[in-house]
């Protein structure tokens, strides 16, 4: 489970993150939803430890992470945004090297690396140097990386960014499966489909501020509408101020 | 601890695939460098050898106007090649041809039997070093062969030819070849230090600058690993490429500078294992350092090629100390030896020139680089801890 209370990030003078608090419980995939500079990236690095709040406290299954950064990234998988992954391994490569670094034997991160390669369908190019890899062969290294340990909650940064329809069907796969065996996900996208084909929760975001967070059908109820994506409009923009049918 | 190694196997697995990478490290540098350099020094051996012992071949023209000067010539190993030419073609010939030309003028032969003094024109490009040699010996030579017949008149006129010499001054060359050659031992030690901090320059710009290019620094940051261990095991990493490329090279330069005449250019006969041992030891305690001031400067930059650019400026620092010591002719004191870089410079001359520093001197160094590479290892372990290093 993760939680977020009350959580500020500041850049200078602009405030990317005001306040935001959210929960992303187990057995569930909650959607971070929202525009581009929503602040929607800035609040998953907070949670995943690689910035630190302004202000605000965020728990990882219970571990802070700002009091015990180690214990709270030992439960969590992260794909952050961009998934790099180290050109002259090879994926399987890629993967036992997270594995070791969280402190698997060798033994485990081997079985581990070959069941999340069967798992992603890499085998085709698992053992070739990650230099070569297209875009859609880096994510799928850069997410078989993120859970060689098992983790029990899973943050993901616009995991569907340049994928084709292949590899989004096979993450949403995924997903899928890995909530139905109880693991927390929460990812980001601003694409609507994506949310409405995945979420058992959306929390929109905008102005870094927490807009509403519920259920995709209550989402719609709420804004009076039948389809998400207008739902979303109204939620960002009440005002209708950026136009509309 | 088993963190940094794992991050020390995985960097240096990486390292070793990168043939690139590679081949600057381990051929460039190591390899090149002291087989450079070993021609250099052996150039300038047989240059300034041949100049000062050999034959010169002296072109003449008129040789038929001086033949008993040329005689004597001809007993200080000079060859004699006489050819046909007037002034302005002796200047043309000087120019097209390597070498002094002699140009014997007509008045040469009835002026010396007037007792007067009987010109005789040396030309030559002085701006080749071996060319001055020769032109130096040639007018000792001619000077000699005057001397002669001026005593001679002397001694004809009944005058004793000691009358000419009123002041009897002896230059003494105190200079040792030792410190003749101190020039091209410092370009040794130069490219020693030089080549060892070059080849930890990858993987320390990789370290920062390279991980956030390509992206996977932040996945890196998520593992739970404190983040000076990761910057710890890049760095150790770096270190032992540098410590291969150091063996390599002070390796290199045995076998090099072996065929080459060592006992001219002042360095112990013998630079045998046991000097290379040596160089290798007193050059080991600044591979810390060196990682660790990589590491520092490539995290302040904002991709890998902006790292390459000021990472390469920064390896001239440690050179700086070389330069001032070549051109102030810097002795080992034992203030001196709390400069790193420069102790480790007097570290390898005394070593080559078979002279040993005192014991303590070799502490301070050593002590000194250490401790510098310790904060500098402490502050890049920091620096891991910053927010701003993602960019």
């Amino acid at each position: 489970m993760i939680e977020a209370r009350a959580l500020i990030k500041r850049f200078g003078t602009l405030t990317a993150v005001d306040g935001v608090s959210l929960r992303a419980a187990d057995g569930c995939v909650t959607g971070l939803l929202g525009p581009n500079g929503a602040g929607k990236s800035t609040t998953l690095r907070i949670l995943y430890t690689v910035l630190t709040p302004d202000g605000g406290e965020a728990w990882i299954d219970g571990a802070s992470v700002l009091a015990q950064p180690l214990e709270a990234r030992r439960r969590m998988g992260v794909l952050p945004h961009g998934a790099g992954v180290y050109p002259n391994l090879t994926a399987r490569e890629n993967i036992e090297y997270f594995g070791a670094l969280h402190g698997l034997p060798r033994t485990a991160r081997r079985a581990r690396a070959a069941e999340l390669i069967a798992r992603l369908e890499m085998e085709p190019f698992a053992d070739r140097p990650a230099k070569g890899f297209s875009q859609g062969e880096r994510v799928k290294t850069a997410l078989a990386r993120a859970l060689v340990h098992q983790p029990r909650n899973v943050l993901l940064d616009e995991p569907t960014n340049g994928l084709d329809v292949m590899a989004v069907r096979t993450l949403r796969r995924l997903l899928g499966e890995l909530r139905d065996e109880g693991h927390c996900i929460l990812f980001s996208s601003h694409v609507m489909q994506e949310v409405a084909a995945l979420c058992d929760d959306v929390i929109v975001i905008a102005g870094g501020r927490v807009v509403v967070q519920a259920g995709p059908d209550e989402l719609k109820a709420r804004a009076g509408t039948a389809s998400l994506e207008e739902a979303f409009v109204r939620l960002i923009d009440p005002d209708g101020a950026g136009g509309g049918p | 601890m088993k963190s940094i190694w794992r991050v020390l196997r995985k960097e240096l697995r990486e390292t070793l695939r990168d043939r690139r990478s590679l081949f600057t490290t381990l051929i460039i540098g190591p390899l090149l460098m002291p087989a450079l350099i070993g021609t250099v020094i052996f150039m300038a051996i047989r240059h300034s050898g041949a100049a000062s012992t050999g034959p010169i071949t002296l072109t003449v023209a008129h040789a038929e106007r001086a033949p008993r000067l040329l005689d004597f010539l001809r007993q200080y190993q000079v060859r004699v090649r006489p050819v046909n030419a007037d002034r302005a073609r002796a200047r043309r010939l000087v120019e097209r041809q390597q070498g002094p030309l002699l140009y014997v003028p007509r008045e040469f032969g009835t002026r010396l039997a007037a007792g007067k003094p009987a010109p005789l024109r040396l030309y030559a490009d002085e701006s080749d070093r071996s060319v001055q040699g020769k032109v130096e010996r040639l007018s000792t030579l001619i000077g000699l062969y005057g001397g002669t017949i001026a005593r001679l008149r002397l001694v004809a006129r009944g005058l004793d030819p000691q009358l000419l010499v009123p002041i009897a001054l002896h230059p003494i060359d105190t200079s040792t070849p030792q410190s003749r050659a101190a020039l091209t031992l410092g370009m040794l030690s130069y490219a020693i230090v030089f080549t060892m901090l070059m080849s930890g320059l990858y993987i320390a710009i990789d370290t920062t600058a390279g991980e956030r290019e390509r992206g996977s620094l932040e996945p890196l940051l998520t593992v739970p690993v404190e983040r000076e261990h990761l910057v710890y095991g890049k760095m150790l990493a770096a270190c032992v490429m540098m410590f291969v490329s150091l063996v390599l090279t002070v390796a290199a330069f045995a076998v090099t500078l072996r065929h080459i005449g060592l006992a001219r250019l002042g360095m112990s006969a013998n630079f045998g294992p046991g000097v290379a041992a040596g160089i290798v030891l007193g050059c080991l305690p600044l591979i810390p350092a060196g990682a660790a001031l990589m590491t520092l400067v490539a995290s302040y930059t904002r991709s890998y090629r902006e790292a390459q650019t000021y990472v390469g400026l920064v390896l001239l620092v440690p050179t700086l100390p070389l330069i001032f010591a070549s051109i102030l002719g810097l002795q080992p004191r034992a203030a001196l030896m709390a400069v790193p870089s420069l102790s480790q410079h007097f570290i390898i001359m005394s070593l080559l020139r078979g002279e040993p520093l005192p014991s303590g001197y070799v502490v301070i160094s050593a002590g000194v680089s250490l401790a510098l590479g310790a904060v500098l290892v402490y502050l890049a372990g920091r620096l891991y801890r910053r927010e701003r290093l993602l960019g």
